[in-house]
């Protein structure tokens, strides 16, 4: 699981089926200190994110499915949860 | 997944029943400035994209999901051919 800041969206009219009416967004994952980490990665959304939001995004098939409730489709990325803070205890 | 730009493709005549009339489509992975990133790969083509077209990509066991329940050995699977990017710059 991933941190990610939301920069963007994609529009895509062939698409797979399953990806049919969940916004496909662009998130730039984050380093804990809130630096980019790597290129950016595309996920659906299960949790109705947004443009500016720092979220959580899982990075594995089975949950990116379950998230949006599309068993058996080509999801490998999802936007699961809005993060409100990040305490690191060192 | 991620994006990336369709460059080109890939003839066997020789290979395993199930990728059969399918198409094997050579992808260069792209930031989202459209930009090169990275090596280019083969990925199996689930929508009809073509040369020169921007992609977004699934990789890992959910890129054969498209022919769910077909069982066809790709890691890598064109799941949508991409219409528009927007990136909102911090």
């Amino acid at each position: 699981m991933l941190i990610g800041k939301v920069i963007g969206d994609v529009v895509a009219t062939q698409k797979a089926p399953s990806h049919e009416g969940r916004k496909i967004l662009i998130v730039q994952p984050l380093n804990i200190d809130g630096t980019a980490r790597g290129d950016a990665l595309l996920a659906l959304d299960a949790v109705d994110a947004g443009v500016g939001d720092r979220v959580l995004v899982v990075t594995e098939g089975w949950s990116a499915m379950t998230a949006v409730e599309r068993p058996f489709s080509p999801i490998d990325m999802a936007v699961v949860g809005v993060i409100d803070s990040v305490n690191l205890v060192t | 997944m991620f994006l990336a730009r369709v460059v080109g493709n890939v003839v066997a005549t020789v290979k395993d029943p199930a990728l059969t009339a399918k198409t094997i489509l050579i992808v260069q992975p792209i930031d989202t400035d459209g930009k090169n990133s990275g090596q280019k790969m083969l990925a199996l083509d689930s929508v009809g994209a073509g040369a020169g077209e921007t992609v977004y990509c699934c990789r890992g066991r959910e890129a054969s999901f498209p022919w769910y329940p077909d069982e066809v050995p790709t890691e890598t699977a064109i799941v949508a051919i991409v219409d528009h990017v927007q990136v909102q710059k911090a």
